[in-house]
């Protein structure tokens, strides 16, 4: 990350956007899923920002909302049973909320493109890549069929697959998986977005391609210095390319960080328990931390900080009272940049 | 591909030789005698009886009668002799198949085109009032037989409103073959859209739909291309399987419906115990049957890339 | 921080029943429920399944006790009774409530005492499927190999003539059609469909884990078949067994309607025979259509229910 002209590599959270603001700013969103057994609580007042040419980091467990927020960005939850009740979503100063669905739709994949975990399912089985890729162009640029499949065999040597040309009439079960997942990177980028969302976009991958899938992925972002916002629940992949990273529970950010502040001191005991769950060679032999229990019940979040059942830490406060986020400080008072935790007890924590 | 083709082509032999055998046995194994039932309830001479069997070489083991019915079949297309008329069985084929093919391409355009729509419309609305609606209907019409519906209709359309006629005087005409095509059509149009709208209903859910929305496609393109290539393909299975059962299912609606057709020559010819005129008009739909799947299976191949190089 | 010293202070002074709060917060463990256990909690509180037993519930003790719906007996003619010279609307529950047929018989009763026949025809043929087509589609599912392309090839055979043809040429050979005659023509041909769905069934069931696991630990053949493949594999044919139910007496009905069904009192029979004086007495036509679209819808009704419920995707 170190080679971005224009950002530095540790942001703050007034980071410059084009227009002066950041590329994409959620405030206190909210989502629910009306299901027959009750109303889901998603999302409980996500608050992130982006900027062009940074990458943030979104790590949590499944149902931590970790994804539905990405979705609610993209605009392709299902309404219903999926509702958003309050927030905004700020995409270059304007709340994406408030648009109309044509409108919403012309920013998708053009302005902000996402990538899906299992590429296998999230490429149409009975469509060539090339025409799936020419879609784009065809849709949003009105190009013409054989110019969209030039474009398609750009693309697709853009993303390092050998033999593009031919190829581009295959079907995706043909590709390996790591190939098919620089499908729906090339798909992403198509474009050439202002921000993507990358959905776990290694964990269905064998350990080696990850790697050279997240690569390409860093490069192609710095090259055209778009935002990106990583999905993951991999600690390991965060490290390399984030910026900063915004960890959530129970549909909560429950704390923000820069990226190497996170793993030197973290401020709140989950992110200290999934660090500690990391196994470390210099460790080996000791038995392994994992954090106990299960993560909640989304239709029944535990009163007060819904990660009280199962954090060592937690007192009576812990039950009754929801934790807002607190700006971190060091031990002085000196404010830390751009770092925030939503843990009663986050001083002892990073500090103790 | 071509090694495809050729596989379904290879299986295909086992199953025409077993089903004529079968159709073959069932005739001719089963209580009853197809000579005896030329004679009514009078009865013949066992002399008259010992000639015809030896004639119509009744009286040889069932397997050699078939081998020579077989051989018959394929090297001269001689596919027997009605028992009853002597004209040969192709013959009364030729009269009675564009009848009944009339009437079942009428009936499949129904299915198709009423079946698609109301079960994308279905699917689309999963759980709305619209979707109730459709389900409830298409239940009833798989569970009123078809020839209750039959009676229905011509009831209806006939005897009260005098809008059709109650029977077919000439089966060239379309309009008279509109009613009779309609009940055919019934149940199969009811399955067509059912299964329309489980498979919209589910490929809805898909992840690559989510990704044809995620990249700011139209609705209707969504829909169009994404949706519908991937929902359909079930659909055309069961559609081109269907062909021959509704010349099959014939039977019953051209009976009600007094169209000269296959359904009633054969169903002359189970009454008559008209061996051959039977085994050589099922073994035609048989064959219609085996090329109708044969035809879906290609199509499948083709509709679904996964499948060709399999 | 002030306030945060202040609440860990109320903490530890709080009393006993504080700290039994705060352990009530731990979700409760969700209770695993098999694929049936989920199935039957789905099924209890949906109409369709409700409605569906009810009926046909209804219908079987119908079929057992006709006597407790009716007096009159089906097959009494009386030819002052016909429909021309009688009023056919007459006393709920009583002979004449739904008027006399061509023969002067009870509209009413037959219909009551119809029933019997078409649920031993559909119950029987069933039986028959399940077992026969089961077994073969699960002996090809299972072993694959040639054991499969034999099986599937016969399956093709039998599927190549169509249903209703095959059951109309079968019967025609009897004279006398009973019961287990019908059931023996249905079946003939109508296992071919069973046998596919088992098949289908098994082979997905055969490559799971706790099939591979059981194979691993040494299970026999015969126990793994009969603990940990069938029971697994037997839902998707239960379904279609239940809807068959009802396809199979509407098909009765139709070779009824075809001269080649049951001897006795059927709603097929009955429908043919109204079928004659449609012109003049729908009516008589219409009860034993109405019960039988009934029974049919009853069954199939139920299938889907069950289906439903045993497969959340289609919710």
């Amino acid at each position: 990350m170190t080679t971005i002209e224009e950002t530095t590599p540790v942001p703050s959270p007034r980071d410059a956007g084009a227009d002066g603001g950041p590329l994409l700013d959620v405030r206190d969103l909210h989502v629910e899923f009306h299901t027959r057994e009750g109303v889901v609580k998603a999302v409980n007042g996500v608050n992130y920002s982006v900027a062009a040419g940074e990458t943030l980091a979104v790590l949590g467990e499944s149902g931590s909302g970790k994804s539905v927020t990405a979705q609610a960005i993209m605009g392709i939850l299902d309404m219903p049973p999926g509702k958003i009740p309050q927030g905004e979503i700020r995409f270059r100063g304007q709340d994406m909320l408030a648009m109309s669905a044509e409108e919403r739709r012309k920013i998708r994949g053009s302005r902000i493109a996402m990538i899906f975990q299992d590429a296998l399912s999230s490429l149409n089985p009975v469509l060539t890549v090339g025409y799936q890729l020419g879609e784009m162009f065809r849709v949003h640029q009105g190009m013409s069929k054989k110019d969209a499949k030039a474009k398609a065999i750009e693309l697709m040597d853009r993303v390092k697959i050998p033999a593009a040309a031919a190829r581009v009439n295959d079907y995706p079960h043909q590709f390996s998986g790591g190939m098919r997942q620089r499908i729906m990177i090339a798909m992403a980028l198509a474009l050439e977005p202002e921000l993507i969302i990358a959905d776990e976009p290694t964990t269905a991958l064998d350990v080696t391609v990850q790697a050279q899938v997240m690569d390409l992925l860093a490069e192609l972002q710095r090259e055209f210095n778009m935002g990106l916002i990583l999905i993951t629940h991999d600690l390991g992949v965060v490290a390399d390319v984030a910026d900063k990273i915004a960890v959530m529970y129970a549909g909560r950010i429950v704390e923000q960080a820069p990226v190497h502040e996170l793993y030197k001191r973290p401020a709140h005991p989950y992110t200290r328990g999934l660090l500690d769950s990391i196994p470390r060679l210099d460790q080996k032999g000791q038995e392994l931390y994992a954090i106990k229990g299960l993560p909640p019940n989304l239709l029944r979040v535990p009163s007060g900080c819904a990660f009280n059942p199962r954090c060592p830490k937690a007192q009576d406060i812990c039950t009754t009272e929801i934790p807002r986020l607190f700006p971190v400080t060091e031990q002085d008072g000196t404010p830390v940049t751009g770092r925030t935790s939503a843990c009663h007890f986050w001083k002892e924590t990073i500090h103790g | 591909m071509g090694r495809y083709v050729a596989r379904r082509l290879l299986q295909m032999i086992p199953v025409f030789i077993g089903t004529t055998l079968l159709i073959f046995l069932m005739v001719y194994a089963l209580p009853g005698d197809p000579v005896r039932g030329l004679f009514g309830d009078k009865g013949a001479s066992p002399a008259v009886l010992r000639s015809l069997r030896h004639e119509y070489g009744l009286d040889k083991p069932v397997l050699v009668q078939y081998w020579d019915y077989m051989r018959g079949m394929i090297l001269h297309f001689d596919f027997g002799t009605q028992v009853a008329s002597g004209r040969p069985v192709t013959d009364i084929l030729g009269d009675a198949f564009p009848v009944t093919l009339r009437l079942a391409g009428m009936a499949f355009v129904f299915e198709a085109v009423l079946g698609i729509v109301l079960g994308i419309i279905s699917g689309m609305r999963a759980g709305k009032a619209v979707d109730t609606v459709i389900l409830v209907v298409t239940l009833l019409l798989i569970s009123i037989p078809i020839f209750v519906l039959g009676y229905i209709f011509q009831t209806v359309f006939a005897f009260k409103l005098n809008l059709l006629d109650p029977s077919v005087s000439d089966a060239t005409d379309y309009s008279q073959l509109l009613m009779p095509a309609i009940v055919l059509a019934s149940v199969s149009l009811a399955y067509v859209a059912r299964l329309t709208r489980t498979s919209v209903a589910e490929n809805l859910r898909a992840d690559y739909m989510r990704t044809a929305i995620a990249k700011g496609l139209p609705r209707r393109r969504v829909v169009g291309v994404h949706l519908m290539r991937n929902s359909l393909i079930p659909v055309v299975t069961f559609l081109g399987t269907d062909l021959g059962a509704l010349m099959g299912g014939a039977i019953v609606t051209e009976g009600i419906f007094n169209i000269h057709g296959v359904g009633g020559t054969i169903y002359q010819a189970i009454i008559r115990r008209e061996g051959t005129t039977l085994v050589g008009l099922v073994t035609i739909l048989v064959l219609v049957y085996l090329f109708c799947s044969l035809i879906v299976d290609l199509l499948y191949a083709v509709l679904d890339p996964r499948i060709r190089y399999a | 921080m002030p306030e945060l010293t202040k609440s860990a202070d109320e903490a530890t002074k709080a009393a006993a029943g504080a700290a039994a709060g705060a352990t009530l917060p731990e979700p409760k463990p969700e209770k695993t429920r098999s694929l049936w256990g989920d199935a039957w909690q789905d099924l209890r509180t949906n109409w369709v399944f409700v409605v569906s037993a009810v009926l046909i519930l209804l219908l079987l003790v119908m079929a057992a006790w006709p006597g407790l719906f009716t007096g009159a007996d089906p097959n009494d003619k009386d030819l002052a009774n016909h429909y021309l010279q009688h009023p056919h609307y007459g006393n709920v529950f009583s002979a004449d409530w739904l008027g006399y047929d061509a023969q002067g018989r009870s509209v009413y009763a037959r219909a009551i005492y119809g029933t019997r026949a078409s649920l031993l025809v559909g119950a029987g043929t069933t039986v028959v499927v399940v077992l026969f087509g089961g077994l073969v589609g699960m002996l090809a599912g299972y072993f694959g190999g040639w054991i499969d392309a034999v099986l599937s090839r016969v399956t093709d055979m039998f599927m190549g003539i169509p249903f209703l043809l095959g059951a109309m040429v079968a019967l025609n050979s009897f004279t006398e059609r009973s019961i287990p005659v019908v059931i023996g023509a249905l079946a003939f041909l109508g296992w071919t469909q069973t046998a596919r769905v088992m098949r289908g069934s098994v082979i997905t069931v055969k490559s799971t884990d706790y099939v591979q696991a059981a194979k691993a630990l040494g299970a026999g053949t015969r126990r793994i078949l009969f603990r940990h493949v069938l029971p697994n594999a037997v839902a998707p044919v239960i379904v279609v067994a239940t809807i068959s139910l009802g396809i199979y007496i509407g098909a009765e009905a139709t070779l009824s309607f075809l001269g080649l069904g049951l001897n006795g009192v059927s709603w097929g029979n009955d429908i043919s025979d109204g079928g004659n004086s449609i012109r003049v007495a729908q009516f008589i036509m219409l009860y034993p259509s109405i019960m039988l679209s009934i029974t049919v819808l009853a069954f199939i009704m139920l299938g889907e229910a069950v289906r439903n419920a045993l497969d959340p995707k289609t919710r």
